[in-house]
């Protein structure tokens, strides 16, 4: 008795009975097919937010005035604190005592609303810097051009500014070389940024950028920087940046021993880790979930091939009468199951790579090849698993009983 | 009778059947039932046997355990000079296969395949080489005369077309002994008559059938008769119509 002759008895038995092997099949698909698709679109999340990041510049430092931490102690030290100033900045641009800052930009940030005509427009992000900005924040222009240190020399009134500001303000119309007025001030566009997209509530195109000198000039008066933007050489670097600044600054500002830091810094790359720890989690909860639809599959094989095997008693013991032996049976009913769901494995791939090209709760699915297999070869192995007891059971049929059953 | 060594000796001179003291007892104790009490019995090479009997008089215990289908709480059996009353179930249904057709009252087919299939599949669960068992299931169906139906499914055929796909199945492994149970329960009195005719023709070419039937007509178409009643044999003697 050949495996292949088995595997035909197997194919024939699943063939008497369709629908009962397509719906089982299903079962099998579903979970399979689950499998994939939820992991594909955890991974897109995960893929997603380190984009996002990797868009917001990963090698990139913040530094704010303030020590970490809200509550009591960070305003009992309020009074003594001395707020970042430009000379700050220009300290931490010393490439001798700070070789892995490549550059530094300040920021005075206000909360301003800029109109055209009717149109108007409170921008999320409205900054005064200068050049180096671009470059540490991760900022490129889609059209016009950028404002230049002569700009900021002479404290000119030009703005680069995010796409939804400029839809908001000017529509569809071009941007570039119109006027807006902001805070009062008005303002000539010069250049529209590329679209960053969101990042976590903020919204990055919703952007005004002038020159910093213009901003204290006209707007907020000659006052402490909001914070200072710094870029390490390398995105391996920013931890080393950080400590370099981090010895400047307490210099500067005469933080020593016990003394709380009157500045905090926020590093990106650290936002990064604790982004994609969360994403990892989302992912193994789908996984998870996925798993038990394809646990709920392999129960659905050893419940029809238990009705199978009930349902074939008689033929069973027909086989058992004309000289089947058990490992025939066993066999047979194991191959049957190993179909049911190395099919519904097959055709669950098959649906998961098709699933993972649609966009799934905003999200594009990115699939993980270790999951295709994976799930796949747990597919198969739940049918031995699941269909070996029922196989047994049918292995074990006393002719004499089996043949008598009706 | 030194039956160990006789497996070896000359084929044809060994009984096809030998039961000795067989009994098969259900339940234990004072409730225990005795299906078989004590049934010695010896059918020689190309015998034409039928058993008879009353329902509850144990001839289908004894067919069950003829046909290796069931084993007897004791005694001993040799089928074909083997002793297969110690053997496991596994071994039973090799033996099964290999020394014994089996012909039922309900045919017993396997559903949804066709006549040819039917008449493979013992064949094929011994081993048999497709082209070979294909060749032999032929003929097979040729000697019972449905040479021309071999596609055709249970389901679209006759009764007696039905059993004869049996006979064909049962003849096509060669067995060394045809065991029919109640073959003609089912069947109308044509198909009975041309059944019992290819029977006869079975037996004239030289294989041993053992028929059970509680039919007198039936029974009287074989050549030795035994007649049991509560678990014994109460009479065993040729069939002088047919002898003679």
């Amino acid at each position: 008795m050949s495996v292949f002759e088995i595997i035909r008895f197997a194919i024939r038995g699943l063939f008497t009975n369709r629908l009962r092997t397509a719906l089982t099949t299903l079962g099998i698909m579903i979970g399979v097919a689950s499998v994939i698709i939820l992991l594909a679109v955890g991974n897109g999340s995960s893929k997603a937010i380190q984009a996002s990041l990797d868009r917001l510049g990963t090698n990139s430092l913040q530094v704010r005035s303030g020590g970490g931490g809200f509550g009591p102690r960070a305003r009992a030290s309020a009074s003594s604190q001395k707020p970042l100033t430009i000379l700050d900045t220009v300290a931490l641009a010393d490439k001798t005592q700070a070789p892995d800052i490549k550059q530094v930009a300040p920021i005075v940030s206000t909360n301003g609303t800029c109109v055209v005509g009717a149109n108007t427009s409170t921008p999320s992000t409205f900054y005064g810097t200068w050049p180096a900005y671009y470059e540490a924040s991760n900022t490129s222009i889609q059209k016009g051009s950028y404002f230049t240190n002569d700009d900021v020399t002479n404290a000119r009134r030009v703005a680069l500014i995010g796409q939804t500001t400029a839809t908001a303000l000017f529509g569809t119309s071009n941007p570039i070389g119109q006027t807006m007025r902001c805070s009062g001030i008005e303002f000539t566009v010069i250049g529209l940024t590329s679209v960053k997209g969101a990042s976590g509530f903020q919204d990055g195109d919703s952007l005004v950028l002038i020159p910093i000198t213009t901003m204290e000039n006209t707007i907020t008066g000659n006052q402490a920087l909001s914070s200072i933007i710094v870029e390490a050489t390398k995105s391996t670097t920013t931890t080393a940046a950080q400590s370099e600044l981090t010895t400047i600054l307490d210099a500067r500002h005469g933080i020593t021993g016990r003394k709380t830091a009157d500045f905090s810094v926020f590093n990106q790359a650290s936002l990064l880790t604790t982004a994609s720890t969360s994403s990892q989690t989302f992912t193994t909860l789908l996984g998870m979930v996925a798993a038990i639809s394809l646990l709920v599959g392999g129960i659905g094989i050893t419940n029809i091939m238990l009705v199978t095997v009930i349902e074939r008693t008689r033929e069973i013991g027909i086989r058992k009468a004309i000289g089947a032996p058990k490992a025939a049976i066993l066999t047979q009913f194991l191959i049957e199951a190993t179909i049911l769901s190395l099919l519904g494995g097959a055709l669950g791939v098959v649906g998961g790579l098709i699933g993972s090209h649609f966009t799934i709760a905003g999200t594009k699915p990115v699939i993980v090849p270790a999951s295709v297999f994976l799930a796949f070869g747990v597919s198969i192995l739940i049918g031995v698993f699941f269909g070996g007891y029922p196989a047994s059971r049918a292995a074990s049929l006393r002719p004499i009983e089996a043949l008598r059953y009706e | 009778m030194a039956q160990a060594e006789a497996v070896d000796s000359v084929v044809d001179k060994q009984p096809v059947i030998e039961v000795r003291d067989a009994v098969k007892r259900y339940g234990v104790g004072d409730a225990s039932i005795y299906a078989l009490d004590g049934v010695s019995l010896t059918i020689e090479a190309g015998e034409y046997v039928a058993i008879m009997g009353p329902s509850g008089s144990g001839k289908s215990t004894l067919m069950n355990i003829l046909g290796a289908l069931d084993i007897m709480t004791s005694g001993k059996y040799f089928l074909d000079g083997i002793e297969i009353s110690s053997m496991d179930e596994n071994h039973l249904s090799i033996v099964r296969g290999r020394k014994i057709g089996f012909i039922f009252q309900s045919f017993n087919l396997i559903p949804r395949t066709t006549a040819l299939a039917n008449v493979e599949l013992p064949m094929a669960y011994q081993g048999i080489k497709p082209k070979e068992r294909r060749a032999r299931a032929m003929v097979a169906l040729d000697v019972v005369g449905l040479g021309d139906r071999i596609n055709h499914e249970p389901t679209e055929l006759s009764g007696g077309q039905q059993q004869r796909v049996a006979v064909a199945r049962a003849l096509a492994t060669r067995p060394a002994l045809l065991l029919a149970d109640e073959p003609t329960g089912a069947l109308d009195s044509k198909s009975t008559a041309d059944l019992l005719d290819l029977f006869d023709q079975i037996n004239a070419a030289g294989r041993t059938v053992v028929v059970i039937t509680h039919e007198d007509d039936v029974a009287h178409r074989a050549k030795r008769i035994i007649r049991m009643r509560d678990g014994k044999i109460i009479s065993d003697k040729l069939n002088e119509e047919r002898v003679a």
